[in-house]
């Protein structure tokens, strides 16, 4: 089958790949790219766990052809890697024991950002319906809703 | 159509593990040149926090950093057999088989230490920050890099030790056939409130409060998330995860997440959680385990909350706003219950 050019900005850097016809961001990034943080969890969208941004703006991965992100800017959670220093988000996450198994997590944190990103100071109405796309399994939410808003505060305070 | 309020309890008798005998769980222990030890186990964990909390009853045990304790899990190629994560059993069963292993352990580092230092290793203690010093004289001490060093260098010792939990097979009566099948037991108490809906059936939380007895916690914010987690759970079982909606009837059973009913951030009500602590006898440290039983009391609550409201026992779960509704047309309307 023939491949398609594919370019774009993947966490601020320009890459260039070659994709089949009809393959998903997804596969994309974690098969072509190497970028493994987006999470495979049920590959038809209704979970969460493949989140990213593209061009700021929240969207499942696996529902996304990769060809549509040609030029733009996607953001997963290896953007917020910085050496030993955790993320505000990453912190808060931490802090509040908002992770325990961790499969949620990246597309929890994706959503958090969106999130915060437009909206430095959500209620808690607002964070609830941000990671309502998001399945977790194991904390019962209460715990990454806190770290969110805990985030949003901290953020204020700096 | 009205939104019935109504509460319910229940309260919970939770043996810690596989019961009747055996239940064997496997730990090894040994230390690395550097002084730090490693912790070989199969046990797996799966966010639940067993790594955390093997972790800090080895550097307990051993007399030494938690730092300086790594445990390799996981494996079961590699590491000493387990029975499995479930039935609450990691901390009590691989918590004991780890605190054994580190004792042993600890024996070997205290007579490697004693033959450094030229004394008895009876009269040694360790100080926690990683030294082990004569008792009372506290000059008189060497690290424990340096006696792991010297025990692997000069010595030709291996510090190491080898830990094994196993239930004593519980006699059996032969008059009355009476036995203890447990020998630990966790306790819990919760008190559900939820509205229903007598014209859709459907059934809303609206707060819970709960008390759970584990023997000691040994790491406080680790059980707290346990119990808001599992506490989850327990609604998502009682309210909505089935895989058969209709059984035996296979019809309508979801086959993906979007068909799998859980609730969302947006189902959670507030849960007040109150942790007692009893130390239990034969756990490592006092600790019992808050694992499964976390979700347990929660079912049998809110069905009794859903008694309570509309005055309808629905005994199969989940309990669907389907068997709501039937329920309350079957007795010709909901029959709110006093509240006690």
């Amino acid at each position: 089958m023939a491949k398609t050019a594919l370019q774009f900005r993947h966490n601020g850097r320009d890459v260039a790949i070659f994709v089949d016809g009809g393959v998903n961001l997804l596969l994309a990034l974690r098969e072509l790219i190497g970028d493994m943080t987006p999470k495979f969890g049920c590959g038809q969208g209704g979970c969460g766990a493949c989140s990213v941004l593209i061009d700021g703006e929240l969207h499942l991965s696996c529902l996304t052809l990769a060809e549509t992100v040609a030029g733009r800017s996607v953001e997963t959670l290896e953007s917020m890697k910085d050496g030993p220093n955790l993320h505000p988000l990453q912190r808060a996450f931490a802090d509040n024991f908002a992770a325990q198994c961790g499969y949620c997590t990246p597309g929890m944190l994706m959503a958090a950002k969106a999130l915060l990103d437009r909206n430095p100071q959500p209620s808690r109405a607002e964070v609830v319906e941000a990671i309502s796309g998001n399945i977790c399994r194991c904390t019962g939410y209460e715990p990454i809703i806190n770290a969110v808003l805990a985030a949003s505060a901290s953020r204020a305070r700096a | 159509m009205t939104r019935h309020h109504g509460r319910g309890i229940a309260s919970i008798n939770y043996p810690i593990g596989m019961n009747l005998g055996g239940d064997p769980s496997q730990a090894l222990v040994h230390s690395n040149p550097s002084g730090k030890f490693t912790v070989a186990l199969s046990s797996i964990d799966l966010g639940q926090g067993m790594k955390s909390v093997t972790r800090q009853i080895c550097a307990e045990t051993l007399g030494v950093p938690v730092e300086d304790v790594y445990v390799d899990t996981a494996d079961s190629d590699t590491g000493p057999h387990c029975m499995g994560s479930f039935a609450s059993r990691g901390t009590h069963r691989v918590g004991n088989a780890v605190m054994a292993a580190a004792r042993e352990a600890r024996g070997v580092m205290m007579e490697a230490a004693a033959e450094e230092l030229e004394v008895n290793a009876a009269d040694l203690e360790t100080d926690g920050r990683g030294n082990i010093h004569v008792k009372g004289a506290p000059h008189r001490s060497i690290s424990t890099k340096d006696v792991a060093i010297a025990a692997q260098f000069k010595q030709g010792r291996t510090i190491s030790g080898r830990g094994i939990f196993l239930v004593p097979l519980s006699d059996v009566d032969p008059e009355t056939g009476e036995m203890s099948p447990a020998t630990c037991y966790a306790h819990a108490c919760l008190v559900a409130e939820v509205e229903v809906d007598d014209e859709t059936g459907e059934v809303s939380m609206v707060r819970m409060d709960s008390a759970y007895e584990l023997g000691r916690a040994l790491n406080p914010r680790l059980v707290e998330q346990q119990l808001v987690g599992g506490a989850w759970m327990g609604v998502s079982h009682a309210l909505y995860e089935t895989t058969e909606p209709y059984y035996p009837n296979p019809a309508h059973g979801p086959r993906d997440f979007v068909d799998y009913l859980m609730p969302g951030p947006g189902n959670i009500c507030p849960h007040d959680i109150a942790v007692l602590e009893r130390p239990a006898a034969d756990g490592p440290f006092g600790a019992k385990g808050p694992g499964e039983m976390c979700a347990n009391p929660v079912l049998p609550a809110v069905a009794n909350a859903i008694f309570n409201a509309v005055g309808v026992r629905i005994d199969e779960l989940p309990i669907t706003p389907e068997k709501v509704l039937r329920a309350i047309k079957a007795q010709g309307g909901a029959r709110p219950q006093p509240r006690r």
